[in-house]
């Protein structure tokens, strides 16, 4: 009775709530209610994440999914909403469509994390729990500290295989959807005005 | 403190002792901050405005009141609207207390003393804060009251764009002193008053003004309490809440103020490292003795708390000085003015510590080298300054 592993409780627990959220934003049909379980379940995934040590990661999940865009998703109800409450039906081909993507998506998970060898040995010795925020930051600057002695590709600095382009590309890409947001938004009002 | 207690009792039961015994000291700073600082709410507001409030009851100095709104709140029926989305509405209270009572998890109190050691202290305080909104908004939207529904709208614009600069300010000293970890930042800061981050640069001075605006507006507190406005909306997003729910609300608001105090100390004014280093020059650091040590932390934590009860005390001094913004002067202020300065800041404070790195002549050392000490024969050097060996091996 004294030797509960707290790491595995809490991984359990944690797992736990998101997966029963998760199928409860998917169940309930009230918008509001299925963000607000969709909360408790990206919240328990952060929880996922501080418990593996990631804390950047983690708040990271909580300021943009929780504190950001699920904020901005009640505040588009409230101002779209007409009635006070508002249900959504889902049809019998959305339910068929849904299963079949995710279905899918789960084919493929399942077989990828069992795959994983360290997983499969019953270890359940804790892992060293180290903070995350240092690499990532200069990895998204340029130095990979996790892989200073790996051979990287060739006409490359050692250590220097980073996530500067693939960051690059991002942020260039999220430039042009707010460009195409503002442009849609313009022209909208401008055909409003004539 | 778990293993202490596991001496004596099950392993399980000593650390669930331990963590019930952390939990309840933290909630306390929620509770017992939120009665006295209700109490100092009603003295300044009564000072201010010249006003005389209740003067009912007793106690030296009126001290009894709070405890007497106390006992009102715990008794008073819970009221639900009958159109009410009644599971949103019993929960959201719950939300903003549980949002604000996690920011002050990662808060350190002095030098070590705090509950969760993250090393992304600051970006999890924010992360966190941001999240107390959720609560209001569902307040406002499951009442199915008008009221509260233009209140939660309020908030919800108010406090998304509030976090811009609110962000940008926060990274300014983050770049100074080169990390996220608040303990670290609050140390970097010892010794006296000019140590502080306040006094760094012009930048950085400007910035905390910045911080301070942005703070006031994202905790909700006037000139920005657009979501209470009680002269328009009769009180907003807690218009049909009673009892002790209403209160949930109330704790939450005061504990998020001291919160966002307890960050503006920490990175600007040298959290527990006072004005005057008492603690080095009497000696009272773990070097000497562990109780004498014990005794400095004291200090400082005492320190730290009058600071950012100094926090609080000022934003009631704005509460009630300044009259309530229209929305879009809110907005305005925001878009227009502090991002802006909170931008030209961040460059400022960049090039600053690029060109000036030890400051105006006060420190010789910079900020991020001081406090980090050479690494002992045969220990593995901290990640971050493998890297920092790369980049210089890569300059030459």
């Amino acid at each position: 009775m004294d030797a509960i592993n707290w790491h595995s409780f809490f991984f359990l627990l944690f797992a736990l709530v998101a997966c029963v959220f998760a199928v409860a934003v998917v169940a309930s049909s009230n918008i509001v209610r299925m963000a607000f379980h969709l909360i408790v379940s990206l919240g328990a995934t952060a929880g996922l994440f501080f418990l593996a040590g990631a804390d950047f990661v983690g708040a990271m999940q909580l300021m943009i999914y929780v504190g950001g865009t699920l904020v901005l998703l009640v505040f588009g109800v409230m101002l779209t909403a007409q009635g006070p409450f508002i249900n959504m039906k889902t049809g019998g081909g959305d339910w068929i469509l849904a299963f079949l993507v995710s279905g899918c998506l789960l084919a493929l998970l399942i077989p990828a994390a069992f795959s994983v060898e360290a997983w499969r040995e019953g270890d359940t010795r804790s892992a060293a729990v180290e903070p995350t925020a240092t690499p990532i930051g200069m990895g998204l600057l340029g130095v990979r500290v996790d892989k200073l002695d790996a051979d990287t590709p060739h006409g490359m600095e050692r250590g220097m295989s980073s996530y500067l382009l693939p960051f690059e590309i991002v942020s260039v890409h999220l430039l042009v959807v707010l460009v195409g947001a503002a442009y849609l938004a313009r022209t909208k009002r401008r055909r409003v005005e004539t | 403190m778990a293993d202490y207690f596991s001496q004596y009792l099950w392993t399980w039961l000593a650390y669930l002792l331990a963590a019930i015994i952390h939990c309840a000291l933290l909630i306390q700073v929620g509770a017992l901050g939120a009665l006295v600082f209700i109490w100092a709410e009603r003295k300044v507001s009564g000072r201010i405005q010249d006003r005389l409030g209740p003067t009912r009851v007793g106690g030296k100095f009126g001290w009894l009141q709070s405890l007497a709104d106390g006992v009102k709140l715990l008794t008073k029926e819970d009221l639900m609207p009958e159109g009410a989305d009644g599971f949103l509405f019993r929960i959201a209270p719950y939300i903003s207390f549980c949002a604000s009572f996690a920011a002050l998890m990662a808060l350190p109190f002095s030098d070590g003393w705090v509950a969760v050691d993250l090393n992304v202290g600051v970006f999890f305080i924010l992360a966190v804060l941001g999240l107390e909104v959720f609560g209001v908004i569902l307040a406002g939207y499951s009442s199915a009251s008008k009221w509260s529904l233009f209140g939660a709208m309020r908030e919800a614009a108010q406090v998304v764009s509030y976090e811009v600069p609110l962000g940008m300010c926060v990274v300014v000293p983050v770049l100074i002193t080169g990390s996220m970890d608040l303990v670290d930042i609050g140390q970097m800061q010892q010794g006296w008053f000019w140590n502080w981050l306040l006094f760094h640069d012009p930048f950085t001075f400007i910035t905390f003004w910045v911080y301070f605006t942005c703070a006031l507006a994202s905790v909700n507190r006037a000139p920005f309490d657009l979501a209470e406005a009680e002269s328009e909306l009769v009180a907003g997003f807690h218009t049909e809440y009673s009892g002790i729910r209403w209160s949930y609300f109330f704790m939450a608001e005061y504990s998020s103020m001291f919160a966002v105090s307890g960050l503006a100390a920490i990175l600007f004014f040298g959290g527990w490292n006072g004005p005057i280093p008492i603690t080095s020059i009497f000696g009272l650091t773990h070097e000497n003795h562990a109780v004498l040590g014990y005794i400095g932390n004291f200090l400082g934590m005492l320190n730290f708390i009058g600071k950012c009860t100094l926090g609080v005390l000022f934003m009631m001094w704005v509460r009630w000085t300044l009259p309530r913004l229209r929305i879009d002067q809110v907005m305005k202020l925001c878009l227009k003015y502090c991002v802006p300065i909170a931008a030209v800041m961040f460059l400022g404070a960049t090039v600053w510590t690029f060109l000036l790195p030890g400051g105006v002549g006060l420190r010789s050392v910079p900020y991020g080298m001081r406090y980090k000490t050479a690494p002992s024969a045969g220990e593995k050097p901290p990640i971050d300054a493998v890297a920092v060996e790369t980049v210089a091996v890569k300059g030459e």
